[in-house]
């Protein structure tokens, strides 16, 4: 943690509408209907994504960043329901959109890679007239022309003797090949943003690394943006430009990648920071966030990590800590965040 | 409907701490040691909570007082014929309370028989089922838990079984054999065995390659104490309820046997008995049929609903759906 | 670090030695099992999740086993904790064949070697209460701990795990991940083991939760002496926690030695590329000489009909033809002989 002339300056905020925004989300709050009544499952989730940057969403699982990306894309299911916030995507609020409208949207603005990629593909047609539905909804073209495109696509993520490999079905491929089909129905139509909901976490590590080299390569020659949903620090800190670190439905710590992780302003991302095994002798304790993260129907009151926080007082039980600028594109959701940057 | 569910499907990732997960997938009763002092009062608060099950519970209730009450009680009344008072409608007690229901052809109460029935209904019924209950489950979990020849061949019985016609194969063993209770019930428990034997089997097999018979077995545990310990408890639940199913199939069966004379013979009687007797003078006479056939479905669905409580009672991931108000839980129910 | 317990190896694991001096306590060699598979696409119905495979846990020490999915190295636990029958090797442990033990001397085994399951959700029976899993191992040990002291036995181990003796009566639901892997690791405790065999224990935990049950570990490791074989694909929590390390692929070991030997100057291309695959951790600054890095092609292959010679031939960027000839044996590094790796041309 080197000292990082911090304090003071207050100028840009974490979410600067600059001009090649293409993804802009403010307030976005999700409640689950449960048998226990409304459960706030997102609490007003605010983060923005450049054309061609990658922005990360950094959570532990119970977080609610896929439930973020859901509500994004339009995909939540019926039980969780979107009752504030805007998701700002070339210019119009999306969720104001009506269904037909929304759904015109997704293909060329917006699309979304799963993790699971053999339940996200249909088993029972081959993976050619797939990769060919986009083109024959969104572009009206013929079976033929569609037929092409797809196995053009296939060629793009990387899929060897593509013309051959367009008339197998799903289960003929491997895990990481599936994987590069799901990326390739994504960037079909080539979406100015693409969600990519732990797009790895289901793969060997070399094929990780594959699959990360497409993605960020498919980046740069489409100039999309990229929101790469992740729990894996090391994904982050490798691809990603930007980061939004999410705790219990909110985001916590936002700001450049390299400079979160270098000096980080939230006593939960230096948590996590730390308990990375990499850079501590071998053998040696590893520092820890003690507890485990609320359950989203027991949210404490005030600051959701403060049981588990070591900065923790008094304030932090009743006053909830909003998401405040804590220096040139940075933003932190800590009373105290000065402490962490002054060590 | 199922909004719930689908929650929990979707929210997964929110509640896994919860209580949907791999381990919602599994459930039935606790396993025989569980929660001995903390339960018994804890599930008397659960099922007083619950009102569908605490009528069942008064129906099986009433049911079993009938059953041993009954005969002592009304049986010269069930018997007595009243020949002036032939076919009485129901609902009018003009010729008395024993009326209530209506009489016979022969002028019999139908309240009276009804009650009486209930006895040899349940004395055929309550032994056949649990026979099939007991030998149907430990064969099967012991066929899926061992798997390959013992398996099989249990597989090939049971198909042998099932696919001869069950009415048939009493009809030939009661010819053949006295037609008393014994023999009654020893050929309903043969027929319904592969039922528990099947359903048994899959589940056992299934759940033998379960994590945690694994670490079971790196324990040492035998095979037998880990069926005891980790199969049993949650194969049971499953076989409670289609045991609590298969009750009334095997009432109906044993009246078709008395329809044909040769289940329960008069002067004794059941209900399956009164609904074949009955179902002759079903235009001019229909409440002779009809409230006996009222009593099993009355019977059946209280047992089914007994067993779908206890079910989600026993099962610690599942018991709290249980304090949930009823409204919000529809489609949960199996 | 002198001799004053037979455990004391474990004292002082951060210390200059390296590899403990642990007398070897469970070996395996040329393991060997194959399943029976319905037809894959090339025609064979043999899966190979282990060729020839040998292992050797030394008392107190970690040994740490890498692999990818598919690599045979959950297969391996199993043969070792005797879940599977191996087709061909052996297993000796204290030079004693678990696989002769019948009876009582096999129960008595049982209890030397316990495991710790990958899945903290599946490994624990749904139906029963901590305090009743942490104790199941005594019903088929009842000698081990005395009925009356057993409540207190369960308590204890609640706590050494860092868990609250109150949690005895709750049902695994009830706890999160992290809590049930150390309902596990206490159920493995129960029998005072010496060997307890970890596969993937906190891969399906996340990041915060996952320090602190590889604290738990490591704390039990010093104060009881015993010796983990610990399973994951994840390098730098194996380069955190083991004092040796195997890397298995497609069913082999292909480089075995010191931690970090292995991990600081790998000798087979696929340790190579593993450890370049696998994202730096943020913390660690682009540092010593694998700033290249190297993408594998290709994924591994199916181990139904794995490629003849070296399995890694296929994906490998050196392979020369006597990769596809012949299989390449175990050779030592120059002057690090314990530093075995199995390739032709090796780094």
């Amino acid at each position: 943690m080197t000292g990082h002339g911090t304090s003071g300056t207050e100028t840009g905020t974490g979410t600067s509408t600059g001009s090649g925004t293409a993804l802009e989300v403010s307030g976005l709050t999700v409640e689950l209907r449960t048998p226990r009544g409304r459960t706030p499952v997102v609490r007003d989730v605010g983060f923005s994504v450049r054309s061609g940057q990658t922005l990360a969403l950094l959570g532990e699982s119970g977080c609610g960043k896929s439930m973020t990306a859901q509500a994004v894309a339009g995909l939540l299911d019926p039980v969780a329901e979107v009752v504030g916030g805007q998701v700002r995507l070339g210019g119009r609020d999306v969720l104001r959109l009506g269904r037909r409208e929304r759904r015109s949207l997704a293909g060329p603005q917006l699309a979304m890679v799963f993790q699971d990629a053999l339940t996200a593909l249909n088993p029972v047609y081959t993976v050619g007239s797939q990769l060919a539905e986009p083109f024959r909804i969104h572009e009206q073209a013929s079976r033929r022309v569609a037929r092409n495109k797809a196995v053009e696509l296939m060629e793009r993520v990387g899929i060897p003797e593509p013309g051959l490999r367009a008339k197998a079905y799903p289960h003929q491929f491997s895990g990481g090949m599936r994987q590069r089909l799901l990326i390739a129905m994504a960037v079909a139509l080539r979406p100015s943003v693409l969600l990519a909901d732990e797009p790895t976490t289901a793969l060997d590590v070399t094929v990780q690394a594959q699959i990360m080299e497409l993605l960020a390569q498919l980046r740069r020659e489409t100039r999309m943006a990229l929101v790469l949903i992740t729990h894996d620090l090391a994904v982050v800190g490798e691809q990603a430009d930007q980061v939004a670190v999410m705790y219990s439905g909110t985001v916590v710590e936002s700001g450049p990648v390299a400079e979160v992780f270098a000096a980080p302003r939230h006593p939960y991302t230096r948590g996590l920071l730390d308990s990375v095994p990499a850079g501590h002798p071998r053998g040696s304790t590893l520092p820890s966030i003690e507890g485990s993260p609320p359950r989203p129907g027991s949210v404490p009151t005030g600051c959701a990590f403060r049981a588990r926080c070591p900065l923790a007082r008094d304030r932090c039980a009743t006053d909830l800590p909003p998401l405040v600028a804590t220096g040139p594109g940075r933003a932190s959701a800590c009373h105290y965040w000065k402490e962490l940057a002054d060590v | 409907m199922s909004t719930h569910e689908i929650g929990n499907a979707n929210a997964n990732e929110n509640e896994n701490e919860n209580q949907s997960g791999p381990a919602a997938e599994a459930d039935g009763t606790q396993s025989a040691r569980a929660g001995e002092e903390t339960g018994r009062a804890g599930l008397l608060r659960l099922l007083v909570a619950d009102r569908m099950a605490v009528a069942a519970c008064a129906v099986l209730l009433l049911v079993g007082l009938c059953a041993v009450l009954g005969p002592p009680l009304l049986g010269d009344l069930a018997r007595e014929q009243h020949l002036r008072a032939v076919k009485l409608r129901p609902f009018s007690t003009d010729e008395g309370w024993e009326f209530v229901l209506g009489s016979d052809s022969l002028g019999r109460s139908v309240l009276a028989r009804l009650v009486v029935a209930a006895g040899t209904t349940l004395s055929v019924a309550v032994p056949a089922v649990l026979l099939s209950l007991v030998v149907g489950s430990v064969w099967g979990m012991w066929a899926g838990f061992h798997r390959g020849w013992r398996e099989s061949v249990s597989m090939r019985i049971a198909d042998v079984i099932l696919s001869f016609p069950s009415l048939l194969l009493a009809v030939v063993v009661l010819y053949v054999f006295d037609p008393s209770v014994a023999n009654l019930v020893a050929v309903l428990a043969t027929a319904r065995i592969p039922v528990y034997l099947r359903t048994a089997r899959a589940e056992s097999a299934e759940l033998r390659g379960r994590l945690f018979a694994d670490a079971a077995r790196t324990f040492g545990t035998g095979n037998w104490a880990i069926v005891r310990r980790h199969v049993a408890p949650i194969v049971l639940p499953t076989l409670l309820t289609v045991a609590a199913v298969d009750f009334c199939f095997v009432m109906l069966t044993e009246s078709s046997l008395s329809f044909l004379g040769i289940g329960i013979q008069p002067p004794d009687v059941s209900w399956g008995l009164m609904v074949a007797q009955g179902r002759a003078e079903l235009q001019n006479a229909w409440w002779t049929a009809v409230f006996p056939g009222l009593a099993i479905i009355l019977t059946t669905v209280a047992m089914t609903v007994l067993a779908g409580w206890a079910r989600m009672a026993g099962d610690p991931a599942q018991r709290w759906r249980l304090t949930v108000p009823r409204k919000t839980r529809k489609g949960e129910r199996p | 670090m002198s001799e004053t317990a037979d455990t004391a190896g474990t004292a002082d694991r951060a210390g200059t030695t390296g590899p403990t001096a642990g007398e070897p306590l469970l070996e395996a060699h040329g393991l060997t099992k194959t399943f029976r598979v319905p037809r894959s696409a090339s025609g064979s119905t043999r899966l190979h999740a282990l060729d020839g495979v040998d292992l050797t846990v030394r008392r107190g020490e970690t040994l740490g086993l890498v692999g990818e999915s598919g690599c045979g190295k959950s297969t391996l636990a199993r043969v070792l904790l005797m879940l599977e029958r191996p087709d061909a090797g052996t297993v000796r442990y204290d030079g004693v064949d678990p696989f002769t033990l019948r009876g009582k001397s096999l129960l008595a085994w049982r209890r030397r070697v316990q495991m710790v399951f990958q899945d903290p959700f599946a490994s624990l029976n749904p139906r029963m209460t901590a305090g009743e899993l942490i104790a199941e191992p005594w019903l088929s040990h009842p000698d081990l701990v005395p009925r009356s002291g057993r409540e207190r036995r369960v308590r204890e181990l609640l706590e050494m795990v860092g868990l609250r003796a109150g949690d005895a009566r709750r049902h695994p639901q009830e706890f999160s991940g992290g809590q049930r892997q150390r309902i596990g690791i206490a159920r493995a405790l129960a029998l005072n083991p010496e060997v307890i065999v970890c596969d993937e224990p906190v891969s399906a935990l996340d990041l915060s939760v996952q320090a602190q049950v590889l604290n738990v570990l490591t704390e039990l490791q010093t104060e009881l002496g015993v010796a983990y074989v610990f399973i994951s694909h994840d390098l730098p929590v194996v380069r955190h926690v083991a004092d040796r390390v195997a890397v298995m692929y497609l069913g082999r070991v292909v480089e075995s030695g010191p931690a970090e030997e292995v991990f600081t100057a790998p000798r087979h291309p696929y340790t190579a590329s593993l450890l370049s695959a696998a994202p730096r951790p943020p913390t660690a600054a682009p540092q010593d000489g694998r700033s290249r890095r190297i993408v594998l092609f290709g994924e591994v292959p199916s181990p139904t009909d794995p490629p003849s010679g070296c399995r890694f031939r296929t994906r490998c960027w050196k392979a020369e033809q006597v990769c596809a000839d012949t299989v390449p044996a175990d050779e030592p590094a120059p002057g690090a002989p314990q530093h075995l790796a199995a390739c032709h041309l090796p780094l």
